[in-house]
């Protein structure tokens, strides 16, 4: 799924690293959710949200959205 | 699988207890039956000793799939036991055909968890392949 977490990471200097220990998932997890790989569970969504003061579709591109987009 | 949650060191630390368990129950049990130190319906017990550390190390790998707080990890995980699942049958599938027609020696059937654990291996490739820096 398609989202904004590397540049909300980035505006705030953290690293991946950085990031996971604030999520408490490994660097791993971060790499996978950034780069569309992994998508996180509702909880997981809601703690990065929470995290970065959003709501979950600030973050992350519903989906649907996205390919209605692309038509 | 490199991750090193709370929950994989835990797994490790069974698996090498497990382990252990399994040699000492292997040398136990051949040296029992060489020197014909048990008969029926003992020898039925002894016999079967080694495979509970075994099944004991797909235990562990069920506990560490409950225990992963980590849910990626977990995943990584799962995905990694299907591939092993998947493989240890197809093995044991083409296997049994080829033993089926006297093409090769019949085979012990608990080859199928060496199998199996490789199968885990070639699921971590998997991941690798499929996920790249973050399928590790």
């Amino acid at each position: 799924m398609e989202n904004r977490l590397r540049v909300l990471r980035a505006e705030r200097s953290w690293s991946q690293q950085d990031l996971a220990e604030k999520l408490e998932v490994s660097r791993q997890s971060v790499n996978a959710i950034e780069t569309g790989k992994y998508d996180p569970s509702l909880p997981l969504a809601f703690r990065i949200a929470e995290l970065f003061g959003l709501a979950i579709e600030e973050i992350f591109v519903s989906p649907a959205r996205h390919s209605s987009r692309a038509i | 699988m490199t991750l090193r949650t709370a929950s994989w060191k835990r797994y490790n630390w069974r698996v090498i207890w497990l382990s252990l368990a399994y040699a000492v129950a292997l040398i136990g049990a051949v040296y029992t039956f060489k020197h014909h130190l048990v008969g029926p319906p003992f020898a039925y017990l002894v016999a079967i000793l080694p495979a509970l550390p075994v099944i004991g190390l797909f235990a562990a790998i069920g506990r560490y799939l409950v225990e992963e707080q980590d849910e990626y990890v977990r995943m990584l995980m799962v995905r990694q036991t299907l591939w092993a699942s998947g493989f240890a049958l197809s093995a044991a599938t083409v296997v049994g055909f080829l033993q089926n027609f006297a093409l090769i020696e019949p085979i012990d059937g608990y080859w199928i968890v060496v199998v199996w654990y490789f199968g885990l291996g070639v699921g971590g490739i998997a991941n690798k392949l499929t996920l790249g820096a973050a399928g590790c």
